[in-house]
């Protein structure tokens, strides 16, 4: 059995130390589509940790079986059932926002960050430390898309989770909202400006020079 | 171990193995949502039908007052029988034994391929009970796939209340914006067709707003083009067009 240290660097590690979206640039075309309101954001990344949590899990349970030459394969199959299962209980429990989230479920099949920790971490680990990795990554993912969609949502349309903070001047409050934040590519300056704080915090992320 | 494994029939049966067990679990929660779900896509229908109208329904829930201000029922496009039904679902799985016709290709200019005798219309009343609004379903071939959508003719026969896209596949930010209320607002008091039934309601490029004319989404020319289709084809003789022209000559029904 790993040592408790061990369990909570794999679990807590991929938050800030070796983030999959900050550090290793995975999984980013999500945090660009979804994060524009709080809510859907949320739901986005407790659907990702339910596929990542589950996918680690069965994976490692039965990577001593699993030929060599299919491995990708079986990996998504398991992957992608996980995913359609997500689809259809969100389609089921949270309709208008599954709506709103729309492909964005179904691309989760492709999302690096499942296929990565699947292929470098759920294939040679046991089940119980799989889960630890799959939802400290889950995790990891959580708190830039939480981060990306704070800022979006509150200076885009000056709201959080959908309750006016800032009211607008459309409707007779101060604020103008900042109408790049909407669209998606504010996402990337914002995931950029958190990759540039961790790395002020945490000189030894930054990449040596070539 | 590894050569263990990647003999040709372990490679199968482990394959085989996993398609099963995905495939129960993947089924299993198809089927077994599969109520919840069709619940919520009901509500969404008529929530869509509702705003497609212009009719609010904050505060009360969109199934009050679907049920309260809307009546549902069937036009045959051959004969002009109206069916009343008592609610949407009654209707829906009457129209499910309802088979479809192919249409024939040279007048599917929407690309629809069938479509049944019945068509359903939805027909909402105002707080004194008069017919305000009828909302009509139609679809028609986008770029990516079918476009569904709600057009509310008001009892004239003539002018268009609302066209909301409740589903589509379109690409987001170009196509998509046919969802966009921004856009689907230039229709509003438009005319559907003229006095003779013609279909006067055009989607161009550098339309002519005083003209029944809506300007084409830009970047998403094969998406302008299937709503312009949409257009030609529901409003025609081949679809709600004697429903309409009944609505004109007739007054409300």
């Amino acid at each position: 059995m790993a040592s408790t240290k061990e369990m909570k660097s794999v679990l807590f590690g991929p938050i800030f130390a070796n983030n999959p979206i900050a550090l290793q640039i995975l999984g980013v075309c999500s945090a660009l589509a979804v994060t524009s309101k709080l809510e859907n954001t949320l739901v986005m990344c407790i659907a990702l940790t339910f596929v990542l949590v589950l996918s680690n899990v069965s994976i490692s349970i039965i990577r001593n079986h699993i030929p060599s030459s299919v491995r990708i394969i079986v990996q998504m199959t398991i992957i992608a059932s996980l995913v359609i299962v997500v689809d259809q209980l969100l389609k089921a429990f949270a309709y208008d926002i599954a709506q709103e989230l729309s492909v964005f479920v179904g691309l989760i099949i492709t999302n690096c960050i499942v296929m990565g920790r699947a292929e470098a971490f759920a294939m040679k680990e046991k089940p119980g430390m799989a889960l630890l990795d799959g939802l400290g990554n889950g995790l990891g993912y959580s708190v830039v898309l939480l981060t990306v969609a704070f800022f979006r949502e509150l200076f885009g349309s000056g709201s959080l989770f959908g309750y006016q903070i800032l009211p607008l001047i459309t409707e007779g409050g101060w604020y103008t909202p900042v109408g790049l934040l909407v669209l998606p590519p504010s996402a990337f300056f914002i995931i950029g400006g958190f990759i540039w704080v961790l790395r002020t915090f945490r000189p030894e992320q930054v990449e040596a020079k070539e | 171990m590894a050569s263990k494994n990647d003999t040709i029939g372990k490679t199968f049966t482990v394959v085989i193995l996993l398609c099963l067990v995905c495939s129960i679990i993947v089924a299993g929660s198809a089927v077994g949502l599969k109520e919840r779900q069709e619940a919520n896509a009901a509500l969404a229908k008529q929530a869509n039908i509702l705003t497609t109208a212009g009719i609010s329904f904050a505060g009360r829930g969109a199934e009050a007052v679907f049920a309260d201000r809307v009546n549902v029922f069937t036009y045959n496009r051959e004969t002009g029988e109206i069916t009343r039904y008592d609610s949407m679902i009654a209707m829906e799985s009457a129209m499910a034994d309802i088979r479809s016709q192919s249409v024939a290709s040279d007048e599917d200019v929407a690309g629809v391929r069938s479509i049944r005798p019945e068509l359903p219309v939805f027909e909402i009343r105002d707080e004194n009970g008069d017919v305000q609004t009828y909302v009509l379903d139609v679809r028609g071939a986008g770029l990516w796939g079918m476009m569904y959508a709600f057009l509310a003719i008001e009892s004239d026969g003539q002018t268009i209340r609302g066209l909301n896209f409740y589903e589509h596949a379109e690409t987001p930010g170009l196509g998509g914006e046919i969802q966009n209320p921004r856009w689907a607002g230039r229709f509003e008091g438009k005319k559907a067709v003229t006095e003779n039934g013609d279909v006067a309601i055009r989607v161009t490029k550098g339309a002519n707003p005083e003209q029944n004319e809506v300007d084409a989404l830009s970047g998403a020319t094969i998406t302008s083009n299937g709503v312009d289709r949409t257009f030609q084809f529901w409003l025609s003789g081949n679809a709600y067009g004697s429903f309409l022209t009944k609505l004109r000559e007739e007054g409300a029904i």
